[in-house]
């Protein structure tokens, strides 16, 4: 059974139609990406899927129950990890995390224990007494995916959880995460960051103007959109209609980005005749996730 | 219309929480302010000023002060302090993911505005008791009188800070409607110097109630009318408790 459902979700904002008629299951255990440009709608999407925002129409079942109508129990079992920073800046950090706990009504023991247990497990622990404004950026990021798992929720919903982190903090925030999973904590992530999405995603959802374009998994997506390699070819400007004239002939996957050629390649050599001379100022590389996102959601800015 | 539920409490708190963290940052200047207007005016003005009854100008006084300062102690809390948990912390945001709804934040807000006037409500009425200034044991009931005048106040500010565009916005609620009610309510004078017509609409100001109720408790004489005094305070303060959780809910969850 999915542990989230979603039908027909819609999300409108005066002239906006910020999510339109989704259709999403996340099933239970799983990692469920969604990605797409700034303005595409996920985290409208999101936030109707943590009942802080009433869907325009359609509706979202959690845990198999109707969440406007059991919002405050559903809420208990979910742990949010938002964009934005709002972690209290007059409390340290143990207080930070105590305060939440009283929002779950977890006892005192209980709570004192879980803080230090979640502060261990994202390496805060040395951290535990600290004002909040001696804390780096990549510390509070970290402090807030500790306060979502402070009530140890059923489901992790996660909006960009390593926006501005180093590369450390990065991984480690993914080896923590790939850990939650393995515990059987089903996580919904919002991201931007195509690696993330393959490193951490079962089931990745591509969203573009409220809707879901595609939905798989991430080598499926890229197998199906990208094929296994991407040849890069920058030709002259004066011989590029040419070219992209011949590529239409040939029947060959490609796409135009900035004065390059990618061409899809999905493993034989399709290129023939006069082509083949530019393919000395090849590059070649295997094709990544985000060669579909950008096949999907389109090469301009979208806002 | 949804209510909000016991929840509330946790609310109220972490921001008892924050207080205390920080109490010296802000608890000091309002206790000097009130002991500063004692003086000046009790004492200072007070030399000039003959009271019909032969009572002392700072006696007169005291049971207003009071009123005042805890109605300024509600009204900041629940404008500025709110408005920078709700806009600039994004503490409603963290919290109303949680188990708790819209309205036990905003419950909870509004019950630490009062709990807020009633600290300065008790500060205030020690030190006028340590002027020699309390000679009724009514007194003992200001504390909880300010709690409830902390919950009309409270209730009052949160409704005008659901619907402000910005921070600036509240020079407005100061200037123009707690400023003068802290001199038109009859804390300074009585208002019968003013023509009957004033008289009545100084009764919209809902300060003039209280300091009504606190100068009864202060002397311990008491007339038929402030029972309907008392019952508009209290029938206030629930419009306006409720009001602001329809209109805060209606900011909040968009």
């Amino acid at each position: 059974m999915s542990i989230i459902k979603t039908t027909n979700l819609t999300k409108k904002f005066k002239e906006l139609l910020a999510v339109d008629r989704v259709n999403l299951e996340v099933e239970e255990g799983e990692c469920f990406g969604l990605l797409g440009p700034n303005g595409a709608g996920k985290t409208s999407l999101i936030r109707m899927i943590t009942a802080v925002s009433p869907p325009t129409s359609g509706e979202v079942q959690v845990l198999g129950k109707d969440l406007q109508a059991h919002a405050r129990q559903i809420k208990a079992v979910l742990g949010v990890v938002p964009q934005l920073d709002n972690l209290d800046p007059d409390l340290t950090v143990l207080q930070n995390l105590m305060t939440f706990t009283r929002y779950f009504d977890i006892p005192k023991n209980e709570a004192l224990r879980r803080s230090d247990e979640v502060l261990k497990l994202l390496e805060l622990d040395g951290k535990r007494d600290s004002r909040l404004r001696e804390l780096s950026g990549g510390m509070k990021r970290r402090l807030l995916i500790a306060r979502g798992l402070i009530n140890l929720p059923r489901i992790v919903v996660l909006d960009e959880p390593t926006i501005g982190l180093d590369p450390q903090g990065r991984h480690l925030v993914w080896n923590k995460l790939a850990d939650l999973k393995s515990q059987g904590v089903t996580q919904l992530l919002c991201t931007q960051n195509m690696e993330e999405a393959v490193v951490l995603c079962d089931r990745v959802a591509i969203m573009h103007q409220g809707k879901i374009l595609s939905l798989d998994t991430p080598g499926g997506l890229v197998s199906r959109y990208a094929g296994s390699e991407v040849w890069e070819i920058e030709p002259d400007p004066s011989e590029m209609e040419a070219m992209v004239r011949e590529l239409k002939r040939q029947g060959v996957d490609f796409e135009e980005v900035g004065g390059k050629l990618h061409l899809f390649q999905t493993g034989a050599d399709q290129i023939k005749g006069e082509l083949v001379k530019h393919l000395k100022r090849l590059r070649q590389r295997p094709s990544t996730l985000e060669d579909v996102f950008l096949r999907l959601t389109g090469r301009s800015l979208v806002e | 219309m949804r209510s909000f539920s016991w929840r509330f409490i946790r609310v109220w708190q972490r921001n008892r929480d924050v207080f205390f963290r920080l109490w010296h940052s802000e608890a000091p200047g309002s206790i000097a302010e009130p002991i500063f207007i004692l003086l000046a005016m009790g004492v200072g003005l007070g030399a000039y000023v003959g009271l019909v009854n032969g009572q002392s100008y700072i006696e007169f006084i005291a049971p207003g002060i009071i009123a005042s300062y805890a109605m300024f102690s509600a009204s900041f809390e629940c404008t500025y302090g709110s408005f920078i948990r709700m806009e600039y912390q994004k503490t409603f945001d963290a919290i109303i993911a949680t188990p708790l709804s819209v309205e036990d934040v905003i419950a909870g807000e509004i019950f630490w505005g009062a709990t807020r006037s009633m600290m300065t409500g008790v500060i205030i009425l020690a030190i006028a008791a340590a002027f020699q200034l309390i000679h009724s044991p009514w007194a003992l009931a200001i504390p909880a009188v300010a709690f409830l005048e902390g919950l009309m106040f409270a209730s009052i500010a949160m409704l005008f800070t659901s619907v402000v565009p910005a921070i600036y916005s509240f020079n407005y609620y100061f200037t123009l409607f707690i400023t003068p009610m802290f001199f038109f309510s009859g804390v300074f004078f009585p208002l019968s110097s003013f023509p009957p017509i004033v008289q009545s609409l100084s009764w919209i100001a809902p300060l003039t109630p209280v300091v009504h109720i606190t100068r009864a408790l202060v002397s311990g004489e008491f007339q038929p009318y402030l029972l309907w005094v008392f019952l508009l305070i209290v029938a206030l303060t629930v419009i306006f408790f409720y009001l602001s959780l329809v209109t805060m809910r209606r900011r909040l969850i968009v």
